[in-house]
């Protein structure tokens, strides 16, 4: 572990001052990969006790500062009751101890569990760019099947994060010097291309002070998690699903996915071939086949396209069960 | 003080003892364990939480790759990071031995048999120094082609071993190729598991001091066996074993991965030794997936012929495992086979493939654990393909004696087990046709399974001594790794003695004491407690003498002695000076003219995700029987632990590989799957009545592994009967179902 410096920001602005320093709250992604020597940063800031902890009414929807724990959202009276699905992908993810340490900005910004990530010896353009891609080719049962390039087949391992693409969250962020800017969640994670190395367009020193939620969608709202064991697992793939029926027809649809892609997944094609469609097997299958065209497996992860499509039909089934189908 | 010393070796079917009058009640209770209250409040150290004045910290440097020679090191930009003290090079010390200490090839840190093998130990005054030098040591490789890490690649190669867990590895009966061929019913499936890693709590650690003056090793470290490792160390340092102190009386979790003398003792020896200061040192959970050893990975073909009525007429496990060059241990798969069921035409076979992959060693029932998850999925296609309940299928199968060696077995009650078992689980509800229940979106299927685990007994040796105060002291370099050991010695000691359990004290895992068998095997309860019990008999012999009569008339209870209507202090009994008895259990003739197994039967319910393959465990019930239970708490406990481990084979444990580059990839516990407390079903135990003194003076049998030994393959017979899929290709991970699930 390299030697580094830790201060306490007693603002936000005084967080964003320190120029070339890594931020560090919960810290239960950052000093896992500081120990392994993979982040080596030399100076932290500790931002877990900046005033972000709060989360507030704001617009129809919710202001989630960005030092909210995972656990404190997941029981978050407003959040259970208009964004179930977010309570629910919170608590599918991690541990009941790391929850508790896990911010919700530092959710969004934990790095891929891709195995070649976390072990130096190994060759991992996103870990050491240039040294090539261990996981193509190599065990790859866990990785990427949509938005690869031949750089990289890492997947983004939040759950938090596909439940709030679902549900439009934007990202509001405080920038050296003091600027603020909010840009929409789908526009915070990258896919890898010739960089894998960069996982989000934050900008150097940018820091998440919030994540805001509009007004819950209309309709049913479900998160599945499909995952090797029943705890402490990261998601093969996961469904997160906000699906109005109206009138025996779907009339309004948004759908994000976890573990598919370097990004959480949300293709607005998937939800236009919903809605207006009656809610039936058919048209599950076809809004399936509009996600998955162009999915292409690595040998090891090849299960994940049939899996997705039928976690995808069940979960559309379920969310729409009940409703005059 | 008196002294003595008795010696029971077991060569004829032991009777009645003082422990059977049990007069304090403790054999058979479920008493806390000893040292529980330390353990949960931190107050039993564990190897890393000694901290002598001083103290340096070690960690290691790794080979990053598989195959290959060192040309060189460069330790300067490790020597200059702030604190460093030294990089030791221990050379051709530098080796992770199995248990069996003669035969271990030396390895040496010159040429790389495998990724993560351990190559140099970077000193320093802090651990995160350590760290942090240790990733700038430069090694010169010059790699080699031709890495061997597949193993049914290597099997043309492989080669029948040598190691004697049976007479021979290869075992032969009447006619079976004959026999197979002319069957009416005819099995033949091979089976696949994946190399494992023990991945015990506790990493492997040391914390030793080199005393100059006396040329003396003190070290605190994880181990299982005393003796065997203090002698290893001696002979790697160079020293004779008595200028060693060895001390593991607490150790989280070993199950075979620290039996033997491992690395991380060597070079905190080696360090403390050569830089006169002491030296820590725990191994990283990524780096134990390169040095703890691990069960090698197996391709196993059964083969099984049997009448249209289920009598199996031919039986074949033919098992392919893997070491590393030169390693005379192997994997033996085989080794339920030769006595589980009954049948004529017999075979029974390993080969072991040499690999570029770490030392396999012992892993918790090496052989049975993943044996029997072969055999008895084979047993269920069996009853599958005859249309014929298992449950029924194994008892038509019942052997009278041995049907390999022909001798008599000294207990058996599979049958009971299996029936009493059925009736508890309800295994009448069984749908025989898969794929019949549904409830939602899950299909539930139920399997079963026998539990087989051969007993052993290991000469074992225990000090008890009865202080002037009327209290019980008990010595042995015995170990306690989770199982309960000071508990149960201190039972068995107390019911002979007449004494409370907070009169009785245990000391355990140090090297000064007497030797015991150590924790492995399944053997150390039977082993460690006869012991105890052989060496309380001959305190009573000298008590008696003390009094002036025959041990026969004297009753111990309540700390009081009672002969005739005379009732006095223990204390008084013993008087102004110690009594001392060594007592020492040996293996005898018994286990030669008797064939010793523990049984169980295990019933399993599993639900399956129709829509994404998700397996999960709803139920497990398993009744056995395995001698006399000492202590139904801790005993329950060994088995709730098996039974888990025995899903975890089944359904997720696999240390994932990089066929390319021989590198076990998921090296830490986030991504090396076993079951979490989310996926731990209701678990039922029952022990059935069983007494075994052909096993040893107390009449109980080896407990720790039997949970494991057949648990995986009720479960993946359960799976078979909710979906139909048979998948023989270990863990039964979601992938692998998700073809044959309805759409």
């Amino acid at each position: 572990m390299r030697p580094f410096t830790l201060t306490r920001a007693a603002s936000p602005e005084e967080a964003v001052a320190e120029t070339g320093a890594r931020y560090i709250a919960g810290g239960t992604n950052l000093l896992d990969l500081m120990k392994l020597g993979i982040e080596t940063p030399a100076r932290l800031v500790d931002i877990s006790r900046l005033p972000l902890n709060e989360v507030e009414e704001a617009d129809g929807g919710l202001r989630i500062g960005s030092q909210v724990p995972n656990s404190d959202l997941a029981a978050h009276d407003l959040v259970r009751t208009r964004y179930p699905l977010l309570a629910e992908a919170l608590l599918a993810g991690a541990s009941g101890q790391l929850r508790n340490k896990a911010t919700t900005g530092g959710n969004l910004l934990q790095r891929t569990r891709c195995y070649y990530f976390y072990d130096s010896a190994l060759p991992c353009n996103k870990r050491d760019p240039g040294s090539g891609c261990g996981a193509i080719g190599g065990v790859n049962r866990i990785h990427a099947i949509l938005g690869t390039s031949d750089k990289c087949i890492a997947t983004h391992p939040s759950d938090m994060a596909v439940a709030m693409l679902a549900l439009d969250a934007k990202v509001e962020t405080l920038r050296p010097g003091g600027a603020t800017r909010t840009l929409p969640l789908a526009e915070l994670h990258r896919l890898p291309g010739d960089t894998p190395h960069i996982d989000t367009n934050l900008k150097p020193g940018e820091l998440i002070t919030a994540v805001v939620l509009p007004p819950p969608p209309p309709g049913r709202q479900l998160y599945r998690k499909v995952r090797d064991r029943a705890s402490y697992a990261f998601a093969l793939v996961s469904v997160a699903a906000a699906i109005e029926v109206a009138d025996g027809r779907i009339a309004s649809a948004r759908l994000a996915f976890g573990g598919l892609a370097h990004k959480p997944w949300r293709n607005p094609d998937v939800e236009a071939a919903l809605v207006g469609a009656r809610p039936d097997d058919a048209a599950f299958r076809g809004a399936a086949a509009v996600l998955l065209a162009g999915a292409e497996g690595q040998g090891g992860n090849d299960f994940k396209i049939p899996l997705l499509r039928r976690t995808l039909v069940a979960a559309l089934r379920d969310a729409t069960e009940g409703t005059a189908r | 003080m008196s002294s003595t010393t008795a010696t029971l070796r077991m060569n004829a079917k032991q009777g009645l003892n003082r422990a059977d009058h049990a007069p304090q009640g403790l054999i058979g209770a479920p008493l806390d364990r000893k040292e529980g209250p330390l353990k949960v409040s931190g107050r039993a150290p564990y190897a890393y939480e000694h901290h002598p004045a001083n103290v340096a910290f070690g960690y290691l440097v790794t080979a990053t790759i598989a195959r290959g020679k060192v040309n060189g090191y460069d330790f300067d930009a490790a020597l200059a990071v702030p604190g460093v003290v030294a990089v030791i090079d221990a050379g051709k010390r530098t080796t992770t031995q199995a248990a069996n200490t003669s035969s271990n090839p030396e390895q040496g840190n010159d040429h790389v048999t495998h990724y993560g093998q351990p190559l140099l130990m970077v000193v320093a005054d802090t651990f995160e120094a350590a760290r942090e030098a240790a990733a700038k040591v430069r090694v010169d490789y010059a790699p080699e082609e031709g890495g061997r890490f597949v193993l049914a690649e290597e099997a043309p190669k492989a080669k029948t071993p040598g190691y004697p867990f049976f007479n021979k590895a290869n075992m032969n009966t009447g006619d079976f190729d004959g026999a197979f061929a002319t069957a009416p019913v005819q099995v033949d499936a091979t089976y696949t598991t994946p190399s494992q890693i023990h991945a015990a709590m506790e990493p492997h650690a040391a914390t030793a001091s080199w005393d100059e003056a006396e040329g003396k090793l003190t070290i605190h470290a994880s181990y299982q066996m005393i003796g065997n490792v203090a002698a290893q160390l001696a002979k790697v340092l160079g020293i004779k074993a008595d200028k060693i102190h060895l001390m593991s009386p607490y150790v989280g979790g070993g199950f075979g991965s620290k039996l033997g003398l491992n690395p991380e003792s060597v070079m905190a020896a080696v360090a403390a030794r050569a830089l006169k200061r002491p030296v820590k040192i725990a191994i990283t959970r990524q780096q134990l997936f390169g040095i703890s050893g691990r069960r090698s990975d197996s391709i196993q073909r059964i083969r099984l012929g049997a009448e249209a009525d289920g009598r199996i007429l031919a039986i074949a496990h033919e098992s392919l495992v893997s070491n590393r060059d030169g390693e005379t241990f192997y994997e033996p798969a085989g080794i339920s086979t030769p006595t589980l069921y009954a049948g004529e035409n017999r075979l029974v076979s390993h080969r072991q493939a040499a690999m570029d992959l770490m030392i396999s060693v012992s892993m918790r029932a090496p052989g049975e654990a993943i044996g029997m998850l072969a055999l008895e999925s084979a047993m269920d296609e069996l009853a599958h393909t005859l249309g014929l309940d298992p449950v029924e299928l194994r008892l038509r199968n019942e052997p009278d004696t041995d049907p390999q060696a022909g001798t008599p077995f000294s207990t058996r009650k599979l049958a009971k087990c299996l029936t009493q078992g059925a009736e508890a689980f309800g295994w009448a509800e069984r749908k025989p046709q898969p794929g019949a229940r549904r409830e939602g979106d899950w299909l539930v299927g139920l399997g079963v399974a026998a539990l087989s685990r051969n007993n052993y007994l290991s000469t074992s040796s225990a000090r008890v001594r009865l202080t002037p105060a009327g209290t019980a002291e008990i010595e042995t370099d015995h170990t306690d790794i989770g199982t309960g050991t000071y508990t149960i010695l201190a039972q068995v000691a107390g019911d002979v003695l007449g004494l409370p359990m907070d009169a009785i004290e245990v000391r355990l895992g140090d090297s000064t004491l007497p030797k015991s068998s150590g924790s492995g095997g399944s053997w150390g309860a039977a082993s460690g407690a006869s012991s105890v019990l052989v060496a309380a008999e001959a305190l009573i012999e000298q008590i008696a003498k003390r009094l002036g009569v025959e041990a026969d008339q004297l009753t111990f209870k309540d700390g009081q002695v009672i002969t005739g209507n005379r009732t006095m202090p223990l204390a008084d009994a013993v008087g102004p000076e110690p009594l001392e008895a060594e007592g020492t259990i040996q293996s005898g003739a018994v286990q030669l003219t008797h064939t010793q197994v523990a049984y169980g039967a295990v019933f399993a319910e599993v639900a399956v995700n129709a829509v994404t393959g998700e397996i999960r465990v709803r139920r497990l019930d398993a009744t056995l029987a395995a001698g006399r239970i000492l202590n139904p708490k801790t005993a329950r406990s060994q088995v709730l632990g098996g039974l888990i481990w025995g899903m975890s084979g089944a359904l997720m444990e696999e240390a994932a590989l990089d066929e390319r580059r021989g590198v076990f990839v998921n090296h830490d516990l986030a991504e090396y799957h076993v079951p979490v407390n989310a996926d731990a079903p209701a678990i039922d135990v029952t022990f059935l009545e069983e007494d075994d003194r052909y096993a040893n003076p107390l009449g109980v049998k080896g407990i720790g592994e039997l949970g494991i030994c057949g648990s995986g393959a009720a479960i993946a017979n359960a799976v078979f009967n909710a979906t139909g899929v048979r998948v023989r290709d270990f863990p039964i991970t979601l992938d692998k179902l998700l073809d044959g699930l309805p759409d």
